[in-house]
């Protein structure tokens, strides 16, 4: 009994509904997917979904616990997508299981991401409000304009790297893995639905063991008063700082998962827009809301792609759900009625 | 109070705007209900929104009026579906997807680069046939795009590849003495550009041009008086330009400024220069490009298309809609010759499509005489026009 309140008390009902959801959505998915009656469409779209929560998940880290705008987390996919890929090249021969190597790769994303998100916030931490958002900004357009001159490749001798010009000469089956602005090519599709969701779920148990920690209390304490959280004695910049390396490396262990999922990906696909579209996830799912994240990606992932059927109209009916959605979340009205339902809920449970 | 008159007016917009898209909707499937149930199911798909939607949208109007008139003259029965894929690889594997339940047994592919590569897998996976009208990067063909090596095998294309068109402008530049010493203006940060350039500095060698300037900007330059002035000041008699229409003005445009007088040679990027708005056409006056295309050429083929497209469309069709065009008419000749019929399994009629594809000989309106060889690429004379009096006027 202890155990059960523990899990659904009203401190962590929040964390147990993020878990019930993900697992019960994988085993629905998973038994209609064996049965046979989701079409390819759907099925295709499994592992973009799973990308994106992750990405979301750890831009809700960084804007929604840190309070801090980042608008560059397409970079850190970015960093962590194209990682992903030399690994999965380097590594084709030598580790023939998929699954371990696709682990790997994502490991190595989520790992060399994370120490990029480290050396940016060196500088980046040291700002506030807009013009960190800023900063931010320039290190995702810097990342993606690195990536789109960046050539790698691969032969006997090892990895060779050039840069603007593509002037390496590679021996006998040697292979290009990043060419410039053709970006990755010739990748092998290794991620599955299964990786996704596991993904989520650990995203989800770190995310959710850092906010319920002590230094979880501490990030949300510089968030809401930055003041009275230094008088207390917390180093508010090197506190930030964990959020934001949390934040990079799901993001690179996303941008794994997402580069593993198709053989060609160039670096323009992790732009500016890509960036905003996830915090267009986070904020429409609500900041630090982990629950609403998971809803808000999975909808406005799948919506454009449902309205398919409605051919050249599509786009027009996905900008009016967004903006009823988001007049609907703002709601004052709307707001008090959940709030209601939840305070007489709460009152129950305590009874 | 507010937000009720809100939301309802929301709700109306958005039924109003389920009414329209379900009449569109049911005109459209009343259409391809009309193909009989022998049709071969002919995909494809092309950015029909976002930055590249021109291109999309001309490739579905071409092949729309294509198996329009395949369907009427009879011998092969169509059935086409285009689906939205942004020119994003994401988007495009989306819309494979898509077209795949639909029951896609033969395709026009994406109909750009980016989205092509990677789909082109997929279209290997499953041994469905494609042909690319515009996907031009190696990438699409090729599973080793670097070496050109490793052909998909059941991907073909229907433009130039990148590389042969900087082979083809070297050797046009070459051949007919358009100039001996070159300057090239490439945007280094595009794989478009950076794939033509490579070519044609390689091929250039060979031929014994005279490469005296290589300028690469970036995506997003806005002054382009350093790269003219280097390559004026090299004395370069003509200046390169593998790059698209929008930058190119812009050189034009400083060129004119610095008084200096030079013949300029783009490629099919080039394209659509004369329609930019806001352009003075007289600053384009003696550009050539090669192009597959020019809706103003003389042949009967290219005149009962541009008046049937714009009688069907409303305006002029341009280089990706001839291209789309060829496409499924390439289709429909390799269907009726290989007498496959729709009842086939997939991958038969993949088989049937790749042996015709790789031994007809197909005239249409961006080449006669066309070939593909066995990895998909194809065989065409490049034509050549170059504007004068602000008009495309061929260059032999």
């Amino acid at each position: 009994m202890k155990l059960v309140k523990s899990l659904f008390g009203p401190k962590t009902r929040g964390r147990s509904i993020s878990f019930a959801l993900v697992i019960v959505a994988y085993i629905v998915i998973s038994i209609l997917q064996s049965a046979g009656s989701i079409p390819r469409m759907i099925s295709s779209l499994l592992v973009p979904v799973c990308c994106y929560i992750v990405a979301a998940i750890g831009l809700n880290m960084n804007v929604g616990i840190s309070g801090e705008l980042n608008l560059g987390q397409a970079g850190f996919m970015s960093v962590g997508g194209f990682s992903a890929a030399i690994t999965n090249a380097v590594l084709l021969n030598t580790v023939s299981n998929d699954f371990v190597r696709l682990l790997i790769c994502i490991v190595i994303g989520a790992l060399i991401a994370g120490f990029v998100g480290w050396l940016i916030s060196i500088p980046v931490l040291k700002l506030e409000g807009d013009y960190l958002a800023i900063v931010t900004l320039a290190f995702g357009q810097i990342i993606m304009s690195l990536m789109n001159n960046l050539y790698v490749g691969f032969d006997a001798d090892g990895i060779h790297f050039g840069f603007i010009n593509n002037t390496m000469q590679l021996g006998e089956g040697g292979k290009m893995i990043v060419s410039g602005p053709m970006g990755v090519t010739g990748n092998k599709m290794i991620s599955t639905f299964t990786v996704g969701f596991i993904l989520i779920l650990i995203s989800l148990l770190v995310v959710y063991n850092i906010i319920y920690s002590k230094e979880g209390r501490a990030i949300q304490a510089c968030r809401d008063n930055k003041i009275a959280a230094e008088t207390i004695g917390i180093k508010v910049s090197s506190t930030k700082t964990l959020a934001f390396v949390v934040s990079s490396a799901l993001g690179g262990a996303a941008g794994a998962l997402y580069m593993m999922n198709y053989s060609s990906v160039a670096a323009t696909k992790f732009d500016f827009n890509t960036s905003i579209l996830i915090l267009v996830y986070v904020v429409l799912g609500g900041l630090g809301n982990m629950t609403g994240t998971l809803i808000s990606t999975s909808v406005l992932v799948l919506l454009p792609e449902m309205l398919r059927f409605l051919s050249s109209y599509r786009m027009l009916v996905y900008a009016i759900v967004l903006i009823v959605m988001m007049i609907v979340t703002n709601n004052e009205q709307i707001k008090t009625f959940f709030e209601k339902f939840k305070k007489q809920k709460g009152v129950q449970a305590h009874e | 109070m507010k937000f009720s008159k809100v939301f309802k007016g929301g709700m109306v917009a958005a039924m109003a705007m389920s009414l329209v898209a379900c009449s569109s909707n049911s005109t459209t499937s009343a259409k391809s209900t009309s193909a009989s149930a022998e049709a071969f199911k002919i995909g494809g798909s092309g950015p029909l929104s976002g930055d590249a939607a021109v291109y999309g949208n001309a490739v579905k109007n071409g092949a729309e009026l294509a198996v329009k008139e395949i369907n009427a003259k009879g011998k092969v029965q169509l059935e086409f579906k285009y689906e939205d894929d942004q020119a994003d690889g994401e988007k495009a594997a989306t819309a494979y997807n898509t077209l795949a339940d639909w029951g896609m047994q033969a395709s026009i592919g994406a109909t750009t680069s980016g989205a092509g590569q990677a789909v082109s897998p997929l279209y290997q996976q499953d041994d469905i046939f494609a042909i690319t009208p515009s996907g031009s990067s190696p990438a699409v063909i090729y599973q080793n795009a670097d070496n050109e090596s490793d052909p998909y095998g059941n991907v073909f294309q229907m433009c130039f590849t990148d590389p042969n068109q900087g082979v083809a402008s070297a050797d046009y530049i070459s051949e007919n003495k358009v100039g001996t010493k070159v300057g090239v203006i490439y945007r280094n940060d595009d794989n478009y550009s950076t794939g033509i350039f490579n070519k044609f500095k390689t091929e250039a060698k060979k031929l014994g041009l005279d490469v005296v300037a290589e300028q690469g900007f970036a995506n997003g330059t806005t002054d382009y008086s350093v790269y003219v002035k280097k390559c004026k000041d090299a004395g370069a008699d003509v200046v390169f330009l593998p790059i698209y229409y929008q930058p190119a003005s812009q050189i034009l445009a400083e060129a004119k400024k610095q008084g200096y007088e030079t013949k300029f040679f783009g490629c099919d990027g080039m394209d659509g220069i004369l329609d930019m708005e806001g352009f003075d056409t007289s600053l384009a006056e003696g550009l050539y490009m090669l192009t597959p295309f020019s809706a103003d050429a003389e042949d009967e083929l290219t005149q009962n298309f541009v008046k049937n497209y714009k009688e069907a469309y409303g305006d002029t069709p341009i280089q990706f809609a001839a291209d789309a065009y060829d496409c499924v008419y390439a289709i429909a000749q390799a269907l009726e010759e290989s007498g496959v019929r729709a009842s086939d399994a997939t991958s038969d009629i993949t088989a049937a499509l790749e042996k015709e594809f790789t031994s007809m000989t197909f005239n249409g309106l961006t080449g006669s005489d066309v070939t593909w060889n066995a990895n998909g690429e194809v065989s065409k004379a490049p034509k050549a026009v170059v504007i004068q009096n602000g008009a495309y006027v061929s260059a032999e």
